[in-house]
């Protein structure tokens, strides 16, 4: 019985876990690329203020 | 029939929690290269923030950079300009790879690179040009 249930188990897992590997985590990559996007761009939280055309940008 | 039950249980959650737990897993993006692109990145942005105003340079529907409009540069600062959307693009093209494989997927590179070009456009300040389906377009 303990057997029976454990193959099965085990059969059920297997292809779960060849499943996640080749699946793409679409949700996390945009997130990931929300953060990178405001660092770069100099996003502040959501907030679109341009940091540019304020007279010289980083002039000291 | 407890026990039957117990085991039902058991292999729904050994069955779908791994998918769970990968979908609500973030990416790994804080690898010194990856830093270090957006590093280079972050201090072309003050150069190009003025082109995408201008429309001198648009957002492509691939995650690029493009020159839309070289007649808006005066021709002296084209060079600079055509270096500085080259330069760009190849730093892009890195970071699209770097966060596949800093993440153990190397194929996943052109759905991240997909992703950030959905994302860097919509995140496009309004008067910036981006290239939709049908072509360039104002935001």
């Amino acid at each position: 019985m303990k057997n029976w249930m454990l193959g099965v188990a085990f059969a059920c897992v297997l292809p779960a876990c060849v499943t996640i590997n080749i699946y793409f985590p679409a949700a996390a990559a945009e997130k990931a690329a929300d953060k990178i996007i405001d660092d770069v761009w100099q996003l502040k939280n959501g907030t679109e203020k341009p940091s540019v055309n304020v007279g010289e940008p980083a002039a000291k | 029939m407890k026990k039957l039950l117990a085991g039902f249980v058991l292999l729904f959650g050994t069955l779908f929690l791994p998918q769970l737990v990968i979908a609500a897993a973030d990416l790994e993006v804080n690898t010194p290269a990856i830093s270090a692109i957006k590093g280079s990145m972050q201090a072309r942005h003050g150069q190009l923030a003025a082109h995408y105003a201008s429309g001198a340079v648009g957002l492509t529907k691939d995650g690029m950079v493009a020159v839309r409009d070289a007649n808006s540069v005066p021709l002296k600062d084209r060079g600079a300009l055509n270096s500085a959307v080259a330069a760009e693009n190849a730093d892009r093209a890195k970071l699209y790879k770097e966060i596949a494989t800093a993440n153990g997927h190397p194929e996943w590179q052109p759905e991240i690179q997909s992703t950030f070009a959905s994302r860097w456009i919509d995140k496009a300040q309004s008067g910036w040009w981006v290239q939709g389906a049908g072509g360039w377009v104002q935001k």
